[in-house]
């Protein structure tokens, strides 16, 4: 039965610096190189197969092939990365940023120019 | 992998007599299932120091009824209350009885949806 | 003459980190009886096996639970591959041993965290949950994730991790437990964790084993049980040994939690150090045909996946037990003539995680 054991830690605690970062009124942690983030599409490449559109378990990627448009809702995307694996071109890649926060549902659009 | 796995087929009026035997054995209860075929096959699954045991009996579609083991194995009304919600099989005399109140969802019995109604993509 | 008086608790409840209901029929401050109520969030998993393919479903497998999450979609992918016969590489097996002992340290790390909170000692919650932070860094590093790790598929692993970073990794372990071993110093000595927890619920080995009680509950009441035994996934070839208590009471299953957390770290060291090389995975093709029941062992006990296929490309039924369904009855058992205040930290020392018990 000891009393205060916790107190040394408590006390280093104080003196030392805070295990916390004071974001976003400091900067960020930097991202490591594996984490998972954003999808990215170079839209020149793509064919409009629409194989990511099938295998994408949330259903936030639409493919409209006679407009030539691909739309990604970026709110229903959990980063999984099933659509960077099944692409047959590779036009599509992952950051490891994710996508910021926002206030209302986010769908971006790629058209083949 | 590939551990030992057996699976003996029983009738509904078996069912009691072999679960006291296994218990005597010392075999503890590891959870009971329910799957939907043409009928509904009810699993019960023991183990004893790794060495798996499942007991398997088909009760039909509907007004299905079964006897309890939560007398035997106590731990076994919550499988048995779930069963009931999920599945519409009636249980007698279950040690704690929630009578339909377990999981309180809008559908009754989803995962066996009365033949003929209900769901309509659902898979026979 | 003392009546008796029926409080509910939670579901929502400062002091309750899990969506449960209890009835807590008491008279005079003690517990006389206790009625769980599960249900809250129910959302039906096991019926999505119609909607989304056998490939696909290791994406829900893994959303099961926030905490466990590894460990369901290792335990789905172990359940399709024994059906389709698929023998997934030797360096995929320890992959995935490292990554369910990461797993199991963090979730250990947090369930101190929780019950320190329980019992009002915030300072050594939120020590517990720094060093968490860090484990959960080399998590990041390795998967992507902080705790949907989304790295197990039926064949093998999506990822690789170099040798290098292991090494790496497995030096920054080693480091990281002289931090460990000080908080948990404070849970094994200190005066006051003692008091509220020595002594506390005791569950006797017969009634624990009688109960179907499994996982860390029971290792703490003197059975030797643990499904790691079975030998999946490379822990056939590291040694291994179940950590066992005799006390049953509240100090025994958080000393067991204590000394696994130490265990995992020295599994990781033996399976950087034994891991082969060559590929991650391999190609599945085909469709199952069959049943199974896989088995592993989670931070809180023995889950089960159930699966049964008939050559379709959807599984005909998925069944699972999660460990949590198999402690509600111990903890209903261990609630009994208790007092009042003990109430949250019996709930929590039995791990309690009502998202994988719902599903």
């Amino acid at each position: 039965m000891r009393l205060f054991v916790m107190a040394r830690t408590a006390i280093m605690s104080m003196v030392k610096r805070p295990a916390t970062r004071k974001y976003p009124f400091g900067p960020r942690r930097k991202f490591y190189k594996n984490s998972r983030g954003r999808i990215d599409q170079n839209i020149e490449k793509c064919v409009f197969c629409g194989l990511c559109e099938k295998k994408c378990p949330t259903h936030a990627i639409t493919v409209v092939r006679d407009e030539k448009t691909w739309k990604i809702d970026r709110m229903k995307c959990m980063t999984c990365g099933y659509c960077v694996e099944v692409c047959p071109v590779k036009c599509l890649s992952m950051e490891n940023e994710y996508t910021g926060p926002s206030v209302s549902r986010k769908e971006d659009i790629y058209r083949h120019a | 992998m590939g551990e030992e796995q057996r699976t003996e087929i029983i009738t509904k009026d078996d069912l009691v007599k072999k679960v006291s035997e296994l218990k005597a054995d010392g075999f503890r209860l590891v959870q009971i299932g329910c799957t939907r075929m043409e009928d509904i096959e009810v699993n019960y699954s023991f183990d004893r120091a790794h060495s798996f045991l499942n007991l398997r009996l088909a009760v039909p579609r509907e007004g299905a009824e079964l006897p309890s083991i939560s007398g035997i194995y106590w731990n076994a009304f919550l499988y048995e209350n779930e069963m009931h919600d999920l599945f519409g099989i009636s249980v007698k005399d279950i040690a704690v009885d929630y009578e339909g109140n377990f999981y309180r969802m809008a559908v009754k019995t989803p995962f066996n949806p009365p033949p003929g109604g209900g769901e309509g993509e659902g898979k026979t | 003459m003392s009546g008796r008086t029926t409080i509910p608790f939670g579901p929502q409840h400062p002091v309750l980190p899990e969506p449960l209901h209890l009835d807590l029929v008491t008279e005079n401050e003690t517990v006389v009886e206790a009625i769980p109520s599960i249900g809250f969030i129910h959302r039906g998993l096991e019926g999505l096996v119609e909607k989304k393919d056998f490939l696909d479903f290791v994406y829900i497998a893994e959303r099961v639970c926030g905490i466990c999450s590894f460990i369901h979609g290792l335990t789905y992918c172990m359940a399709v591959e024994e059906i389709m016969k698929v023998e997934v590489p030797p360096r995929a097996n320890y992959l995935r041993l490292i990554w369910s002992e990461l797993s199991r340290i963090h979730s250990h790390l947090m369930w101190m965290g929780f019950t320190a909170d329980a019992f009002g000692f915030e300072n050594l919650f939120m020590n517990a949950w720094r060093l968490r932070e860090k484990v959960l860094d080399i998590i990041e590093e390795t998967t992507g994730g902080r705790v949907i790790f989304g790295s197990c598929k039926v064949g093998g692993v999506r990822r690789d991790i170099p040798d290098e970073d292991l090494k790496v990794i497995v030096k920054k372990l080693e480091t990281y437990k002289r931090d460990i071993r000080e908080i948990t110093n404070v849970f094994i000595s200190d005066s006051s964790v003692k008091h509220r927890f020595v002594g506390v619920g005791v569950l006797e080995k017969e009634e624990a084993y009688a109960l179907g009680t499994v996982g860390p509950t029971l290792r703490a009441s003197g059975v030797a049980q643990d499904t790691r035994e079975l030998g999946y996934a490379a822990y056939g070839d590291i040694d291994l040994e179940p950590v066992v208590e005799k006390a049953g009471d509240c100090y025994a299953r958080c000393l067991v939690r204590i000394r696994e957390i130490f265990a995992s770290i020295d599994m990781i060291r033996q399976a950087a150090g034994k891991i082969p090389a060559g590929p991650v995975e391999v190609k599945v093709s085909g469709t199952p045909d069959g049943e199974f029941f896989a088995r592993a062992e989670q931070p809180r006990g023995e889950v089960i996946y159930y699966a049964k296929a008939d050559g379709d490309k959807f599984l005909k039924r998925l069944r699972i037990r999660t460990p949590t369904f198999a402690n509600i009855p111990a903890m209903v058992k261990i609630l009994k003539g208790c007092e009042l205040a003990d109430v949250p930290v019996l709930v929590l020392t039995i791990d309690p995680c009502i998202s994988c018990a719902e599903r």
